[in-house]
């Protein structure tokens, strides 16, 4: 047993009860500062409203979330959310509600259009744009408030294979400057090649959190085996 | 810190409309604000359009703009008992005394007169037309021909009633669905009558401006118990300090001086005089 | 039939005479009705997004209130008014009763709840598709107000339409606030009153052919703006 090291962000004894139905049981997760982890499980696990009950927007039933250190959070949904407004306003909107004012304002906005390639449709009504081009603009806003952690729930479900890749190299961008990744997701192959380790839900309690490469050759659980045979039946 | 934009943005807007609204009343107010007084007098007075003859020139001979507002008699006189006009103008001597008497009217005068008549269906089933309300009144109760009452509380009701009343007709015990009371001024009573071919008890003035007349014809008039005396009183300043005494006292004296008076006669729809002046001699201001 | 037509007539004509009296009686009807919409949307906007968004104790009860006022009758309005702004009651030393403002005030009094119930179901639409996000990145309930409010503004716009064609269509509230003086508080509406009471309907049908242009022709008004708007902004 290795001693406690300093955590990022810890739930303990965590449950989630929505509309009679326990979606988080009684789980316990520990995430270290520094990792991309990807949340895996069947549908019904428990995985986005995991997410959710982390980064705030659910309260939990009982036990507790913990901050080893306070950062700034993020959050990309699996379907973009703008305002009727153009893509830089929209960036603009969040860093104003941030207290960035002018001229700051415009000049990060333009900044995290340009590293995730929209700064072409900077003026174009956000509604109109594609559904990539949505969520390119989702995690180009979330990146413009420099978190310290960033959620991702299925960000790419709705996607097509090109601007899936899109969104995952963006992604993995924002990662290597330094943010925490936490993301769930259906797909497998997007888990191996984001993730540096694998949170496995089953039944809304965290069965394993074990390095990528070796869940996927080796998971510990007899669920996450069961998964990855593709023998877990639908909830 | 700045403020997010679309608060900001929101705030202007928000500012500006007041601003906007406010400017807009002021504007309205500052037109108030030449003198002007508030009279309240009935509708039926207002409908003959006596106010549009005689207001510009008492205007004109004292610079006050007198407004108008038109209700029944009794609500008239409520708003001089509320204290919400300076003057009240109406035609019920009964309930004018009474007003001066509690109180609420410094002392009525005596300013003009006009007449009632009253219209039925041309063909007259009731055999009431001639030159007596009394008999007129009888036929149309005992021919239970519909007929239609302002029942409203004003100058021209209680005249009704008290002709039925002189006519030996005890309308309690009388009254059956031939009497319709529509609880409404002259011209929608007299819409309604119209529109039933009923008989009604009419001012001149409404009914010679009256355009909606269908089936229906003066038939009893001249009867000098049909005039209708207009009195004119001041509302108290003792009970309402911020009555406009001043002005509407010039109101007063100037609608029984002979250049209101005039200003009276010369008011006729086709060529016929509505009102006949009859204010005493001018006498000198009440103190 | 016939008098339908001898109307639509005298309405052409009366529009096309620019009869002054005509115009000044116009003229205050948009002004006050404007004035009124403004103000019932400068209260009943806000109101509405914040019933939306927010969350509190009888929050339910107060929605229900609020749909029931969209029933309120004018006439109880005007009364109300009447009573606070007679030199009787507690208002009286104000001095606008028969005057343009006391008008306004029934108006306003009419067109908040409307605005205020109608912008509260917009609003929590919107705000359903927006809570999530907006919580995430980090705006507070209060903040998220003016968010939702520019957000749905084309909806708000139609709203607060709907707000100015219950001012402009107001009779008894009006009458007994306004007094109906001539050259002062007479309005189109009341004006219409006094027509049909003296009999003249063909007269007063033709001033009601004149109000119902001049509302459509403030909404053509509205509706242009937010088109043009609309293909600015998306």
């Amino acid at each position: 047993m290795a001693e406690r090291r300093p955590f990022l962000l810890e739930a303990r004894g965590l449950s989630v009860v929505l509309g009679g139905v326990t979606a988080i049981d009684r789980l316990d997760l520990t995430l270290q500062p520094g990792r991309r982890t990807v949340v895996l499980g069947a549908n019904g696990a428990g995985k986005s409203v995991l997410l959710r009950t982390l980064h705030g927007l659910i309260a939990p039933t009982a036990g507790t979330v913990a901050w080893g250190v306070p950062v700034k959070q993020a959050m990309v949904f699996q379907r973009p959310v703008m305002l009727h407004r153009t893509a830089l306003a929209n960036i603009g909107y969040a860093l104003a509600v941030n207290g960035i004012g002018e001229p700051d304002r415009t000049r990060l906005a333009s900044d995290a259009l340009a590293r995730v390639g929209l700064s072409t449709i900077a003026d174009r009504p956000a509604r109109v744009l594609s559904g990539g081009e949505q969520q390119r603009l989702a995690l180009a806003r979330a990146w413009a408030l420099k978190p310290g952690i960033l959620f991702l729930d299925e960000p790419t479900a709705s996607l097509d294979p090109g601007a899936t890749a899109e969104i995952e190299r963006v992604i993995a961008s924002i990662a290597a400057e330094g943010t925490r990744i936490v993301m769930t997701t259906h797909n497998l192959g997007q888990a191996r090649r984001l993730a540096d380790e694998i949170a496995f839900l089953d039944a809304g309690r965290a069965t394993e959190l074990t390095p990528a490469d070796r869940f996927f050759e080796e998971p510990r659980s007899p669920e996450a085996t069961r998964f990855l045979e593709g023998e877990l039946p639908w909830k | 810190m700045s403020i997010p934009g679309t608060l900001g943005r929101l705030s202007l807007a928000g500012m500006a409309a007041a601003t906007a609204t406010s400017a807009l009343l002021a504007a309205h107010a500052a037109q108030a604000q030449g003198t002007f007084i508030t009279v309240a007098s009935t509708t039926s007075t207002e409908q003959s359009g006596l106010f549009k003859e005689v207001l510009p020139a008492f205007r004109a001979a004292t610079g006050i703009e007198a407004r108008v507002v038109a209700l029944g008699t009794g609500q008239a006189l409520d708003m001089g008992r509320r204290g919400d006009a300076d003057v009240v103008f109406v035609h019920d001597k009964a309930a004018e005394e009474k007003f001066v008497a509690e109180g609420f009217g410094v002392k009525r005068f005596e300013v003009m007169y006009n007449d009632f008549v009253i219209v039925g269906p041309k063909a007259d089933p009731a055999k009431a037309a001639g030159k007596d309300v009394s008999a007129g009144l009888k036929a149309i109760a005992a021919a239970k021909a519909p007929f239609a009452s302002r029942a409203d509380k004003s100058g021209t009701h209680a005249a009704e009633l008290r002709h039925w009343k002189a006519a030996g007709i005890d309308l309690d015990r009388d009254k059956g669905p031939w009497y319709r009371e529509t609880g409404s001024g002259m011209g929608p009573t007299l819409n309604t009558a119209s529109g039933m071919n009923a008989y009604a008890l009419a001012d001149r003035g409404t009914w010679l401006n009256f355009r909606n007349r269908g089936e229906l014809a003066i038939l009893v008039e001249g009867d000098s118990r049909l005039f209708n005396p207009y009195g004119v009183v001041l509302v108290n300043p003792a009970k309402h300090a911020h009555v406009k005494r001043r002005a509407g006292q010039k109101f007063v004296d100037w609608v029984i001086s002979p250049a209101g008076q005039a200003a009276i006669a010369s008011h006729r729809i086709n060529g016929e005089q509505l009102f006949f002046p009859n204010a005493k001699p001018w006498l000198p201001p009440v103190e | 039939m016939r008098e339908i037509f001898a109307s639509l007539g005298l309405a052409l004509g009366l529009i096309g005479g620019a009869d002054p009296t005509l115009a000044t009686i116009v003229s205050l009807s948009l002004e006050l009705s404007l004035a009124a919409a403004i103000a019932g949307a400068a209260i009943g906007l806000p109101l509405g997004a914040l019933i939306a968004v927010g969350r509190f104790p009888g929050r339910r009860t107060l929605i229900v209130a609020l749909n029931a006022l969209l029933g309120l009758p004018s006439v109880v309005v005007g009364l109300v008014v009447y009573l606070l702004l007679s030199r009787a009651g507690p208002l009286g030393s104000l001095g606008i009763l028969f005057t343009p403002s006391a008008i306004v005030v029934a108006q306003t009094l009419l067109v908040a709840p409307i605005v205020a119930a109608l912008a509260r179901q917009v609003c929590e639409d919107a705000w359903k598709e927006y809570e999530e996000q907006l919580t995430s990145l980090g705006v507070s309930r209060l903040r998220a107000v003016p968010t939702i409010l520019w957000d749905a503004r084309f909806s708000l716009l139609t709203v607060v339409m709907a707000g100015f064609g219950r001012a402009a269509s107001e009779v008894g509230a009006v009458m007994i606030v306004g007094g109906n003086i001539d050259g002062v508080t007479r309005v189109m509406t009341t004006a219409i009153a006094l027509e049909t009471s003296k009999g003249d309907l063909p007269l007063a049908l033709a001033l009601g052919i004149v109000l119902i242009v001049v509302v459509l022709a403030v909404n053509a008004g509205a509706y242009a703006i937010r088109e043009w708007s609309g293909r600015r902004n998306g």
